[in-house]
């Protein structure tokens, strides 16, 4: 095999341009309030989606999943099954499943039962929560949500799960 | 960095053991010192007597070959009694394992103080275990033991794999999630012993440090009574708006302080905080100013670590380090 004089440059410029690419980063500190992660008064009204960079970092989807265990959310929502609280791993949503309206549940909570957070939790905390509340029904990519736990977890690893297609359920009449 | 850092007594040393653990440890290391040093002496001189007397000849010289035609009974002699010689010195070494091993695992157990202890990223939680349930108590990253009582530690890891060792008085033993596994120790001698991380679990590895106090068993009861006791109720004014801002804010999700409405199991204990030498496992004294620096940035102070910044008006952090203070 003989050697093409451009291989070695071709070689040079593929590397350079891995390098170029960004690597994940793990930002340890909370950004400053009103860091363009979403406005929480819009996302309490419900209509308008709010993009979550959260959504595209694993370091941050498994901090969400951390708070999720240690803030109980378990309590209610049973490891995303559903309990007391509805299930989180389904297709069903009856407040929207944009990031901006899982925000508003959990920061100012919803009839029925769903506590708001908003005076206990972190503003960073409540997106990471909701990163990871939305990787439970496989709606981020595989490479960033978690596919291990720290405790014993029947279901699926939240990476390998199907992504499940969101429909907006009103909320049944008969539970009050 | 005074309380624990800067303390002149030996607080972590394999070499000085206080406990008769850490003492078949010391002695099984003194051994294999010796045995070693013994056997690197020797070689060392062998090696030497070898070039001392190798013949030495001009480069003209015919090599002597006579000796290939006869048997070399000395030399196969000599070969045989060294690797003899070697052998019985590893085997005296793995006896002394096994017998270290066995002294070890045979504590006497009567009386003992039972503790779990949880590995956290990047802290240990403690509960002091009672057949009677109400007697229990938690604290974290200071362990307070009788001198001269048994402590039985069965250890938890709650996240990744962490690794207990307080060189004082036991050998190193893993925590593994999912997996209990015991520690057994006796301090025999009273004193402050420090105790760190043994496994690499994160990034704040090496800031998770554990407090061994080691008191005369009167001292020790004591300390464990007031540890059962719920946290004091506030006297003063500013100690009771510190504590609404405790319990209204977000220190009320991980925290618990016995005696009010905070119990949530995922940071530590703090309802004899005012009592522990310090803080952040083991990395800061436990005093007004840095406990202030703790709650309003800790990612300054130890990057990755699960306590979020608290972002308090100076006169609510003020209330509320007033509060702390007082939870002796």
């Amino acid at each position: 095999m003989t050697l093409r004089p451009y291989m070695p440059a071709v070689c040079l410029i593929v590397l350079l341009a891995l390098y170029g690419c960004e690597r994940e980063q793990r930002p340890v500190k909370a950004p400053p309030a009103a860091s363009g992660l979403g406005d929480p008064s819009y996302a309490a009204a419900g209509k308008v989606p709010v993009s979550n960079r959260y959504e595209e970092n694993a370091f941050a989807v498994s901090q969400g999943k951390t708070w999720f265990r240690a803030y109980n959310c378990n309590g209610c929502h049973a490891a995303g099954g559903g309990d007391i609280g509805p299930p989180l791993m389904d297709a069903k949503w009856r407040y929207g499943s944009d990031p901006g309206a899982i925000y508003a549940t959990i920061a100012f909570g919803r009839p029925n039962g769903m506590p708001a957070f908003g005076q206990h939790v972190p503003e960073d905390q409540i997106w990471q929560l909701v990163a990871y509340v939305r990787s439970m029904s496989g709606q981020l990519s595989g490479s960033v949500s978690p596919n291990r736990s720290d405790t014993l977890q029947a279901a699926k690893p939240e990476n390998r799960r199907e992504k499940e297609k969101p429909v907006h359920e009103a909320t049944p009449a008969a539970e009050h | 960095m005074n309380a624990v850092f800067l303390d002149p007594r030996p607080l972590q040393d394999a070499l000085r053991p206080a406990g008769v653990q850490a003492a078949h440890i010391g002695s099984l290391w003194n051994l294999t010192l010796g045995l070693c040093a013994v056997v690197f002496v020797l070689v060392l001189g062998a090696c030497l007597v070898a070039l001392w007397r190798a013949p030495r000849a001009g480069a003209g010289t015919e090599p002597d070959l006579s000796s290939l035609s006869r048997p070399e009974r000395r030399t196969w002699r000599v070969i045989g009694w060294s690797t003899g010689l070697a052998a019985a010195g590893l085997l005296a070494l793995l006896a002394a394992d096994v017998w270290t091993s066995r002294a070890l695992a045979r504590l006497p157990l009567r009386d003992a103080v039972n503790i779990e202890l949880v590995g956290h990223m990047w802290w240990w939680e403690a509960r002091y275990r009672d057949a009677d349930p109400s007697r229990e108590f938690s604290t974290a990253n200071e362990l307070h033991i009788p001198v001269g009582r048994p402590v039985v530690v069965t250890l938890r890891s709650n996240d990744v794999i962490h690794s207990l060792w307080i060189p004082n008085l036991q050998g190193k033993k893993d925590l593994i999630p999912g997996r209990t596994a015991t520690l057994r120790l006796r301090a025999d001698r009273a004193g402050s012993y420090r105790g760190q991380c043994a496994e690499f679990c994160g990034l704040e590895h090496a800031m998770m440090a554990l407090l061994v106090e080691a008191e005369p068993n009167d001292r020790y009861e004591a300390w464990a009574e007031r540890q059962r006791q719920p946290a004091a109720e506030p006297v003063d004014a500013v100690a009771r708006r510190g504590r609404e801002v405790f319990l209204g804010k977000s220190c009320v999700m991980c925290h618990t302080i016995s005696g009010t409405t905070a119990n949530a199991r995922f940071g530590p204990d703090l309802t004899h905080l005012a009592g522990r030498r310090t803080i952040a496992s083991g990395m800061f004294p436990n005093n007004r100013g840095h406990l202030a620096g703790w709650i309003a940035d800790p990612q300054s102070l130890k990057p990755g670590v699960n306590m979020p910044a608290n972002n308090l008006p100076p006169d609510e952090l003020q209330a509320l380090l007033a509060y702390l203070e007082t939870l002796k």
